[in-house]
């Protein structure tokens, strides 16, 4: 177990890996993933940029040019923003509803493995004949006619990361629901749980309209149905309506858990309980309920008609009040506070001002006829790169600052880090301010050079500029991140000096079975309330006792495994000269199922960690 | 408490499905699974729906002229006894009866299988007499698709409860196993669920024209 | 929770009670059947009749509705306390589905 980790050998450390089932070390997984698909994504964005920094480049070929657009789109929302949202789920809920694990930890371990191998095949496309070109959005009028196996490939590889989506979700839904230390009633719990619970909702509703959509993508590509195809019967729209009634609540799930990460970062380095706590819980709940209404605002030019246009018009830029209601808080909560600026801080500080300026853009885009100005132009790039890098992802960098010593236990240099903070935002903003104007002057999106005396050069020019800004800031952030890992110096309970959540209340990183005894929770911000009740401590919920633990497996890796083969093979079935596509289909299938098989015919009872062992633990001191 | 511990008539709690944390978090989370299938399958309705009777050229088959009173009756009348059963088999789980439990498992496995039968059938008899196919029109592949997957919902459960009940044949009930059998007779209730509203709305709406 | 019942001082007439109130239970659910039978047996008739469409259609649906609703709540045990969470997220999946749904026969076009 992870007491002995550092005893371990790189291949028991490996090992351990590829089989935990705890939500902390699941948490690092999605990390390192996640973090690499992130730089993977920069890379392709990096490229784009270099592309469209002069014109009539050829730095790429234009079709060379949609692979790259739709694999940086992909990979950014799918395989970076998304399992980085769940590596802080995953490191931080358990631990702030004071739970000893998730409800669910071997479907835990199987969603990152669904995730990550959906990931590997997707992007494997690379080296297997050209990646998919049709965008991230994959409109089927487009994607049916997509030479070679590129859309096949973000077909099959969403298909099966979407299924590990979806089992993270649910997992989210019951721990919360299930698993909340006494005391910690709903209105008690930190806003991130709460955001985290919300966004698991919209994914358990919002991810099988995609399955679907994504089935009758494959029916037509592989199978010879008709769904889109107009000259059978087909209809296009259905695509889009099912993309959107997945993809506009996913922007929500990127979003809320950075809002949430956020509220918690805003109230600690405040210093100050966060303002409008029942109000900021509504308006999440509400933004998650709007999130469904809304989807038809990426539709307007489709010609839905006037009073389906207005509708989603209206319903849109409602949501823009409970968002307001959340930006009033942040402000007010800092207001008074005595604030300290820390690198979290300064991403939640200006985030902020961002973030708004890209909900701005967003109501502009809601003007239905206005829209049909924006629409497809670099205008609406701007704008949700605006809510997505301002918005997004200043929260998962101030998220993984944050939280990087609970689950390293190590600090990262704060000098360091405010040199990628400074880099980040001003190329942020270089990059993607100057792309409004680029848009209102008539530059379309998804094009992949741009003509000469057009009066396009300079703002294309400054928005490389400012990429390379951000590649540089991601850059000074992995040194960091080497720098600290090599020192390895070690730090306590609460290293920020300010926590007030029951995750700063535990040894960072905290031992493998959380809590010893499961504290009993007096208050919002229980950490807070013990701190300001001159206690050190959680008080123990519980009388010390045996822990009931979960077994590691190596099923969920297995079982995964053998849908990434499957994949392989019902790509290429649809292709006449392959003739071992079948059997591939069958091994891989075996594999899944055997898996599910073992899975369900060997009693799996966990383990105990009895009295005794953790008693000790105590006298020496925790380990872990 | 020990998982595989033995009960008697009177230690068996009386909801053993919710008895443990492991019971209550599977419990919960299969209903919550059962939120997204709801989803899932209204975007399948939602999609046939819009698809209906949409064609490439007048000789193609409609859902006038395709679906049969009587097989559909059939079928149903299968799918939802099996309901019933299952129910039965519940019933007797609370009361710790296993030998009945698996006895009336059996019952609801082979009503299952009957309906699949069916439905298999059903099809082939499209394929041949109507030309109706996967490929032949928007239609055909809405409609096979929305059948198809709840089919293949069914023959998951068949394979689901019939594994469950040899796995545990030897050993009888515990509070291991109960949430196990309680999951699967509510994902059998759910397939139902769904079927009530094909046949309502696939094949008695598809008839009425 | 009904475990602690369990402990009670007479074991025998615990198990008593709780098998007739099972029994009990299990009738209810036989009436309910036999309800749904009903109830689908009035929709295929009045297909096999031919009425009008427009009797017909909100007739069957109305059917097909009452009939899941005893589903879900008789055989599924919605209708049993501590249901609530789940309802709220069974029908707020089955918002999403009507709203799906409602969009399909509307705004595609046609
Ligand atoms: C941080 C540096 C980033 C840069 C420099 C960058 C740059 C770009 C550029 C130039 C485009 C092409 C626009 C077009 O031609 O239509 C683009 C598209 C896109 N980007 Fe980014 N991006 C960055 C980060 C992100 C992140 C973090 C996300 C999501 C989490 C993201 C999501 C998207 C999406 C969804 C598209 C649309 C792709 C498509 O049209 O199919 N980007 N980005
Ligand atoms: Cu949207």
């Amino acid at each position: 177990m992870s007491t002995y980790a550092k005893k371990q050998g790189f291949g028991a450390t490996l090992w351990d890996y590829l089989t935990t089932v705890d939500h902390k070390k699941i948490a690092i997984l999605y990390l390192i993933a996640g973090g690499v698909f992130f730089v993977l994504g920069g890379l392709e964005a990096m490229f784009i940029r270099i592309q469209l920094a002069i014109p009539n480049n050829d730095f790429v070929s234009a079709g060379f040019y949609n692979e790259i657009l739709t694999m940086h789109g992909t990979t950014m929302i799918f395989l970076a923003a998304m399992p980085l949202v769940f590596a802080m789920m995953n490191a931080v809920v358990p631990l702030q509803i004071g739970a000893r694990d998730v409800a669910f930890p071997f479907l835990n371990s199987l969603g990152f493995w669904l995730f990550f191998f959906g990931g590997l095949f997707l992007n494997l496309s690379w080296f297997m004949g050209g990646a998919p070109d049709a965008g991230w959005t994959s409109y089927a009028s487009l994607s049916l006619h997509s030479p070679g196996h590129g859309v096949d490939f973000y077909i099959l590889g969403l298909q099966i990361s979407g299924l590990g989506t979806l089992i993270a979700g649910i997992n989210f839904l019951a721990t919360i629901i299930n698993m909340r230390t006494p005391g910690m009633t709903y209105m008690r719990m930190p806003l991130f749980t709460w955001s985290t619970f919300v966004v698991s909702a919209l994914i358990l509703f919002a991810f099988p309209p995609l399955t679907v959509g994504l089935v009758l993508l494959m029916f037509d590509r592989m199978f010879g149905s008709n769904f889109f195809d107009v000259a059978a019967g087909g209809n296009t729209i259905i695509w889009e309506h099912l993309f959107w009634i997945f993809g506009h609540p996913e922007v929500y799930i990127l979003i809320l858990p950075a809002f949430g990460i956020f509220s918690e970062i805003l109230a600690t380095f405040s210093r100050k309980r966060l303002f409008g706590y029942s109000s900021m819980v509504f308006a999440t709940v509400l933004i998650g309920f709007l999130g469904f209404m809304v989807w038809a605002h990426h539709m307007f030019t489709v010609g839905l008609g006037p009073i389906a246009n207005a509708i989603f018009a209206v319903a849109t830029m409602a949501i823009a009040v409970p968002t307001g209601i959340k930006i009033f808080n942040w402000l007010l909560t800092m207001w008074g506070g005595s604030v300290k600026f820390t690198v979290p801080m300064l991403y939640a500080v200006a985030f902020i001002p961002s973030f708004t300026m890209g909900g701005v853009t967003g109501i502009m885009n809601a003007v239905a006829p206005a829209d049909y100005i924006f629409h497809d132009t670099y205008f609406v790039v701007a704008h949700f790169h605006y809510v997505i890098v301002g918005g997004v992802v200043f929260g998962l960098l101030a998220g993984v600052t944050f939280y990087w010593p609970k689950m390293f236990g190590t600090m990262l240099n704060e000098t360091l880090g405010k040199i990628s903070f400074w880099t980040f935002l001003i190329g942020f903003h270089l990059t993607f301010f100057i792309q409004h104007f680029l848009g209102l002057m008539g530059m379309p999106r998804r094009i992949f050079t741009f003509l000469d005396n057009q009066g396009l050069n300079t703002g294309n020019m400054i928005s490389t500029v400012g990429a390379f800004f951000m590649a540089f800031a991601v850059i000074v952030l992995v040194i960091n991140i080497i720098i600290t890992s090599v020192k390895n110096v070690k730090v306590g309970n609460d290293p920020w000096g300010d926590g007030r959540t029951l995750e700063w209340a535990i040894s960072s990183p905290p031992p493998y079975y959380n809590f010893k005894q499961l504290p009993l929770v007096r208050g919002l911000d229980a950490y807070w309330v013990e701190k300001m009740d001159g206690k050190t401590e959680m008080t123990p919920a519980e009388p010390l006792g045996d822990i009931h633990m979960p077994n590691s497996s190596i099923l969920p890796l297995t079982t995964s495994l053998g849908l990434f083969v499957a994949a392989f093979g019902a790509l290429y079935n649809m292709d006449d000269d392959k003739t071992w596509t079948v059997p591939v289909i069958i091994i891989g299938l075996l594999i899944t199922l055997g898996s599910m098989l073992i899975r369900s015919i060997k009693d799996d009872h966990g383990y105990h960690i009895h009295k005794e062992e953790l008693t000790d633990d105590h006298d020496k001191g925790v380990k872990a | 408490m020990q998982m595989d511990q033995k009960f008697t008539d009177t230690t068996w709690p009386a909801a053993p499905e919710k008895a443990t944390l492991e019971g209550k978090n599977k419990y919960l989370g299969f209903w919550l699974f059962l939120g997204g299938e709801t989803v899932l399958f209204a975007s399948l309705f939602a999609t046939y729906l819009a698809l209906k009777d949409k064609v490439p050229n007048a000789d193609a088959a409609l859902a006038k002229d395709i679906f049969d009173l009587p097989l559909t009756f059939v079928a149903t009348m299968l799918l939802l006894t099996s309901s019933l059963t299952s129910v039965y088999a519940m019933y007797h789980m609370k009361n710790h009866d296993f030998k009945r439990m698996q006895a009336w498992l059996v019952v609801t496995v082979l009503l299952g299988a009957g309906f699949l039968g069916l439905e298999i059938y059903e099809f082939n008899h499209y394929v041949h007499e109507f030309h109706h196919t996967f490929t032949s029109s928007a239609f055909g592949s809405a409609f096979y698709t929305l059948v198809g997957f709840h089919g293949a919902h069914v023959a998951f459960g068949l394979l689901w409860i019939t594994s469950l009940m040899l796995r545990n044949a030897g050993r009888g009930l515990n509070l291991y196993n109960a949430p196990k059998f309680y999951v699967a007779s509510l994902y059998w209730h759910f397939i139902d669920v769904v079927w009530v509203f094909i046949f309502t709305v696939v094949y008695l709406m598809g008839m009425v024209g | 929770m009904v475990n602690e019942r369990l402990n009670s001082a007479n074991p025998s007439f615990d198990l008593k009670y709780r098998r007739k109130k099972n029994a009990e239970e299990m009738k209810h659910q036989v009436i309910t059947f036999a309800m749904m039978i009903f109830f689908t047996l009035i929709a295929f008739a009045a297909v096999g009749f031919d009425f009008s469409k427009w009797f017909i259609k909100p007739v069957i649906l109305l059917l097909a509705v009452v009939q899941v609703i005893f589903q879900l709540y008789y055989f599924m045990h919605m209708k049993h306390k501590g249901h609530n969470t789940i309802a709220l997220f069974l029908f707020s999946g089955l918002a999403v589905g009507l709203l799906t749904v409602l969009t399909f026969l509307t705004i595609v076009w046609w």
